[in-house]
């Protein structure tokens, strides 16, 4: 780990953190540093914890122990009205876009300005414009969140997540269920969106190709613990079994094909 | 805006209505709109037997209601029952002082009421006077009692 | 079998545990609802406005009922000129509150659970929440609100339309005096004894159904079945919950005792 990345440089540092649920350990001594103005990937196979990963740094989930920093605040032990004021600086993007399904798209993109600020409506309509011009949909701004495609949605959702400029934006796969132009769109989107608002970027995603081509820097978890940390290209260099099974998607490796089960023979001849 | 315009008026409406509605409870269906509680003025009567009269029952003047009960007390000295009424103030200067107060039941199972008779006087009640002609209230399994009496006592010497 | 049964116990003392803390979020929600009146005023439209038509018909045709039924018992007894009284007791101080409350539960609350219950389902509190907006209070407390406003109202318009048509049958229909209608039931009914102890259930089975609906919203698994459970479960807990409290309450008012 460089110098630059663990100390003042990064917006997001998580120590040491432990989250179970159930009896199931999620996370078990994960220590992960999210650099500011770039882009950091965590990547995984299915079910290891990466949107819990989110909430936990969005403070919506409590963490067993261990303790994770945005901004140098610790996010758990803040009181709810500067829990509050932090998530106003946080945007999240959510796998299902998560508009609220009764207001149209100018209203859910306006809907974090009216909720969080006295500006008058001309103002707002002006910023409702331009964030929606950022992501290509300033033609949609009267459809209804049912009438939006998947990508569309996510891109409204985008928007929104846009609207109060935040230091950062945490994306849960963003790419998953996306047909190639709409991924190329969002590709193109996160990458602009973060070099242009100078903003620090968290994806969550297990499409390993189109992560590659944005991420400055990618963690890979696997049955809570990091596996691997690198920039794609040494991590697709890496000697590590896991690393490689991920990267390439082999059906076997590490991680097993099976699901835990006793042994095949025994289990029929019972 | 011409949307939540009309979700306004219209729940503007639903208020109105659901208001309407209780006036009209309170108004038209119960007592409220007929008489008022602090209006009038008070007379006292003191009965043997008050029977089943209760606080609010009627009172009336030849059958039309001019008042209620507003208290019924006891007197342990004079060990009688003591009934407040308060009459509408219309009927103020209008009862003679002999006007006399009966308790009678409306229909054989009906609730019960008092019912006032005008006498011949010159001088009428004031606020606060007592009505000095009663008449109780009379109890069911009394009268049955005092019938079944007399029927026995017819029979006997026979 | 015994642990099943303290399980299921210890599980239901939890959920109300729980439901009463919300409640106590959802309470102090009333400051911001007080700070927005739009968002009450767009969720009475939702909770109370599309119900009245359900009431005014249910009222409309359970007044015109109890004039038919009571005029054939009471004119055996000669005893016609009571209509009124009956038609008006009945409905103010039972009816009216109480099948309006099981209506609400039906139509409102029912629905109330679903919406909070799917906006859970597809991440839309989640994204509040993360969007620095307390769902509580920005969803759910203008919801609870709107249905202890409404509730009371929509009692009154049911009483009300039920005595118009008790009226309509038993004076247009059966030839029951008019001025014996209104008078004898005006002399009966008394205002605070009948009328606001109508309107204080009503309001009580507001409170009930609306704290039951969100909760039971708020609380369901963020899947199409549970929120369908989560919705049957709140007609069902609602609808006992105020057969209930019907009786504690007629019990507390008008009993003697």
């Amino acid at each position: 780990m460089d110098e630059a990345e663990s100390g003042a440089g990064c917006l997001v540092t998580v120590r040491d953190l432990v989250f179970r649920r159930g009896d199931r350990k999620i996370f078990d001594g994960v220590n992960l540093d999210f650099p500011r103005g770039k882009i950091t990937a965590i990547m995984g196979p299915s079910g290891t914890g990466k949107t819990t990963l989110l909430r936990l740094i969005g403070g919506q989930l409590r963490p067993d122990s261990g303790e994770i920093l945005v901004d140098g605040q610790n996010v758990h032990a803040l009181g709810n009205r500067d829990l509050y004021g932090l998530r106003k600086r946080m945007g999240m993007l959510f796998q299902s876009g998560a508009l609220l399904t009764d207001l149209n798209v100018f209203e859910n993109v306006a809907f974090p300005m009216r909720e969080h600020t006295r500006l008058p409506e001309s103002m707002i309509r002006i910023l409702v414009l331009m964030k929606l011009q950022a992501v290509g949909l300033r033609g949609a701004r009267n459809l209804m969140p049912a009438e939006l495609s998947g990508g569309m949605a996510r891109r409204v959702a985008l928007a929104r997540a846009i609207a109060l400029d935040p230091m950062m934006i945490m994306y849960d796969e963003p790419f998953s269920g996306q047909d190639p132009i709409s991924m190329g769109v969002l590709v193109k989107l996160i990458h602009e969106l973060n070099d242009s608002l100078g903003l620090t970027s968290i994806v969550v995603s297990h499409d390993v190709h189109e992560t590659n081509t944005i991420a400055d820097k990618i963690y890979i978890l696997s049955e809570g613990k990091v596996v691997g940390e690198g920039t794609p290209g040494s991590l697709t260099r890496s000697t590590s079994e896991r690393v490689q099974q991920f990267m390439t998607g082999a059906p076997d490796g590490p991680e097993h094909f099976h699901y835990e089960a006793p042994d095949y023979s025994e289990d029929l001849l019972i | 805006m011409q949307h939540s315009k009309m979700v306004t008026t219209l729940v503007g409406f639903f208020v109105s209505l659901g208001i309407g509605g209780l006036f009209f409870l309170a108004m038209q269906v119960s007592n409220l709109g007929s008489f008022d509680n602090t209006e009038g003025y008070i007379l006292k009567a003191r009965f043997e037997n008050i029977g089943g009269l209760k606080s609010r029952s009627p009172v009336t003047l030849s059958g039309v209601r001019i008042g209620r009960i507003s208290a019924i007390l006891y007197d342990t000295e004079a060990y009688q029952a003591v009934v407040e009424m308060r009459i509408s103030s219309d009927y103020e200067h209008t009862l003679p002082e002999d006007t006399s107060a009966s308790i009678y039941t409306s229909g054989l199972l009906g609730e019960q009421y008092i019912g006032l008779e005008p006498g011949g006087s010159d001088a009428f009640l004031k606020d606060g006077d007592e009505i000095e002609f009663t008449q109780s209230a009379l109890v069911l399994e009394e009268i049955i009692g005092k019938f079944l009496f007399s029927k026995a006592d017819e029979v006997k010497p026979e | 079998m015994f642990q099943r049964l303290g399980e299921a116990t210890l599980n239901s003392f939890e959920k109300l545990g729980r439901g009463s803390c919300f409640l106590w979020f959802t309470l102090g929600g009333i400051f911001d609802v007080a700070a927005r009146p739009g968002l009450l005023i767009a969720q009475i439209y939702s909770v109370g406005v599309l119900t009245v038509m359900l009431i005014t018909v249910s009222g409309m045709f359970v007044g015109m009922v109890l004039g038919l039924q009571g005029y054939t018992i009471l004119s055996d007894f000669g005893a016609e000129e009571t209509l009124g009284v009956m038609v008006a007791a009945s409905l103010v101080r039972e009816l009216g509150p109480v099948v309006s409350a099981l209506l609400f539960a039906g139509r409102a609350g029912s629905a109330l659970t679903a919406e909070i219950g799917l906006m859970k389902a597809t991440e839309q509190l989640s994204g509040m929440e993360m969007m620095a907006v307390d769902p509580v209070k920005r969803i759910v407390a203008p919801r609870f609100f709107a249905g202890v406003v409404s509730m009371p109202l929509l009692a009154a318009i049911f009483s009300t339309v039920g005595i118009l048509g008790g009226h309509l049958v038993g004076v247009g229909m059966l030839g029951v005096d008019d001025g014996a209608f209104w008078s004898q039931m005006q002399a009966t009914l008394d205002y605070r004894d009948d009328i606001l102890n109508g309107v204080v259930k009503s309001l009580v089975f507001g409170f009930v159904i609306s704290w039951i609906a969100v909760f039971e919203g708020y609380d369901s698994l963020p899947t199409s079945e549970g929120v369908s459970r989560a919705t049957t479960r709140t007609v069902v807990h609602s609808a006992f919950a105020v057969l209930v409290l019907d009786f504690l309450l007629t019990a507390l008012m008008f009993g003697d005792f």
